[in-house]
């Protein structure tokens, strides 16, 4: 039932114990790169400021521009002869960020993903089919040892091309796919055109879905479409990549591994933590990686702590669904709303497919959201029919939104095919 | 008695018809009556072919939205406006509502296409009153 018993049910005292410990020689460590030896000298931090987990709030916060302020290797802590890879982020708006790591943290990064595969289910005798684009992006060769360190016969079938993808899973026997949720829809579409049934057809039976926030009914029509049970992952390439919190098989939020980080939700203006329930973001500290620790990074996702023990006896806590990110976040006639919540709301009618598009744009200078959602097929040729089905989707998102978002039914395939990260808002906003 | 209608589901956008046209003509069926109503947001465009079934699957494998639907086809024997007035008149008589409707004129005669609200008692008025109605038979000849 668990990859390593002592550590995912180790006692909370002792667990704290450990992340002090293993924080106070992060402390250390990270003083020895460029950027943190400054900052630290400048602060008076040492290892010595941290006495109790509580002087975790002593220590600066690391953000995103901080990373791409000290591009390429301002937070790298160890000398880079002792660095075997290098991922990086794409940089669409300005320096990328680069992050480093030790063989020390690879097999760290890869013991951490096989930990949440064997978590839910997976073990040597699986056939895992990773559809993430390898290179720089971590959720390709992150997995991939992850499931090699597992022992899982793996596939590294990369991004795109549903019809190859089939071929694969049909005569490799894949039993779990990596995949995107997104596109999970969409190969399932594409397998019942060509006349496949996933389920009678295919030995898939897990699915890990993640790099995309989704909500639960999203989740709940994937597991139908493709008949397998898909489990939530999280990970982002500045905390290595995946395998940093992964859901559990009771499906109710994620475990963050706490050997490997310490987590804290705050609240993004004040910064102070927020109490448990409660939306904030995630703020990680690396406790267990040499080449390039970060203190207190701002990862800008939001989520909440669950409250209370997990059926599944880890002592991880857990950290519910994420809403997305806050630079997702739209802010329309005052009101804040994420994408995600769009999403839920359009799950719920079974006459709806799975791809749909928003898009804001100024009409007559009245910002406006027109809200685009394909027709599973045509089940009746009555307008008055679907007039009313447009009529009541519009009312459940009056009620989740508080405003009136404008609705168009759209003919199947007519919208984007989504076969990368999911492009859900187009914003045309007129600034003025 | 009836015949089978197909119901096409169509944005409001430039271009939309030709698609679904182009497939049509590709497949070499005949289109014999077809409506399209203005709509803002969608619409449904309704067709009466010589083949309804080939002519749906030729849509639905080519990802066009499709439903087929009963519809009666009632011919009158001559395109004037007493004898339609008359065979409105006897659906109304029987407490039938016309749900939409739309016409066309084969070899001088009149056809109506109908849909009421209720497909029974609309049965039940043509058996009485003798109304002859086009059969699928009589479409695949078109």
């Amino acid at each position: 039932m668990y990859w390593q018993k002592d550590i995912e049910t180790m006692q909370r005292s002792e667990l704290e114990k450990l992340q002090l410990e293993r924080l106070r020689k992060t402390i250390e460590r990270a003083s020895n790169s460029p950027y943190y030896g400054k900052l630290f000298a400048e602060m008076g931090i040492t290892p010595d400021t941290v006495q109790s987990l509580n002087d975790l709030s002593k220590l600066p916060f690391t953000t995103k521009d901080d990373l791409r302020a000290n591009y390429p290797f301002g937070m790298v802590a160890i000398p880079l002869e002792k660095c075997v890879r290098l991922h990086s982020s794409s940089g669409t708006t300005g320096n990328p960020t680069v992050v480093v790591h030790s063989q020390k943290d690879l097999d760290e990064w890869a013991n951490q993903v096989a930990r949440c595969m064997y978590m839910v289910g997976l073990r040597n005798t699986d056939v895992f089919q990773n559809t993430s684009g390898y290179g720089m992006f971590t959720g390709g060769l992150g997995f991939q040892y992850g499931a090699e360190k597992l022992g899982a016969l793996t596939v590294p079938a990369a991004a795109g091309n549903s019809k190859r993808q089939i071929k694969f899973i049909r005569d490799f026997g894949t039993t779990c796919l990596h995949i995107i949720p997104s596109y999970a829809t969409r190969l399932a579409e594409v397998m019942y055109e060509e006349g496949i049934d996933p389920v009678k057809d295919t030995a898939l039976h897990t699915i890990c879905i993640g790099a995309e926030p989704h909500s639960e009914e999203q989740r709940k029509r994937i597991e139908k479409m493709l008949g397998v049970k898909a489990y939530n992952c999280f990970g982002m390439s500045e905390m290595n990549g995946p395998g940093v919190a992964f859901e559990c098989p009771e499906q109710n939020g994620l475990h963050i591994w706490e050997d490997y980080v310490i987590p804290e939700i705050v609240d993004p203006i004040t910064l102070q933590p927020v109490p448990d329930g409660q939306v904030g973001e995630l703020v990680l500290t690396t406790i267990n990686r040499e080449a390039m620790p970060l203190i207190r990074y701002r990862t800008r996702d939001l989520t909440c702590f669950l409250p209370g023990d997990c059926p599944c006896g880890r002592t991880h806590r857990r950290v519910a669904r994420f809403r997305g990110r806050s630079d997702d976040m739209v802010i329309l006639k005052g009101v804040n709303f994420f994408p995600i919540q769009i999403e839920k709301i359009l799950m719920h009618f079974k006459e709806l497919g799975s791809n749909y598009l928003i898009t804001i744009e100024t009409v007559n200078s009245n910002d406006e959201i027109l809200i685009e959602v394909e027709l599973n097929d045509l089940f009746t040729d009555d307008y008055a029919v679907l007039q009313q089905l447009s009529r009541d989707i519009i009312r459940e998102l009056k009620d989740e939104l508080l405003f009136t978002p404008r609705l168009k039914l759209v003919a199947k395939g007519s919208l984007p095919v989504q076969e990368g990260k999911a492009v859900r808002v187009k914003d045309l906003r007129k600034l003025i | 008695m009836t015949i089978n209608q197909i119901s096409v589901f169509l944005e409001n956008k430039y271009g939309t018809l030709n698609k679904v046209l182009d497939l049509l003509a590709e497949a070499e069926i005949h289109v014999i009556a077809a409506t399209v109503a203005d709509t803002t947001e969608f619409g449904i465009m309704r067709l009466i072919v010589n083949e309804p079934q080939r002519a749906y699957a030729v849509l639905k494998s080519n990802n066009v939205s499709a439903y087929l639907t009963d519809v009666f086809a009632i011919v009158l024997d001559r395109a004037s406006v007493q004898i339609f007035r008359d065979a409105i008149a006897r659906f109304t008589q029987a407490g039938l509502s016309v749900e939409y409707m739309y016409s066309f004129v084969n070899d001088g005669d009149l056809v109506l296409v109908l849909r009421t609200n209720n497909p029974e008692s609309t049965r039940e008025v043509i058996r009485r009153q003798e109304m002859i109605c086009l059969t699928e038979n009589d479409l695949a000849k078109l």
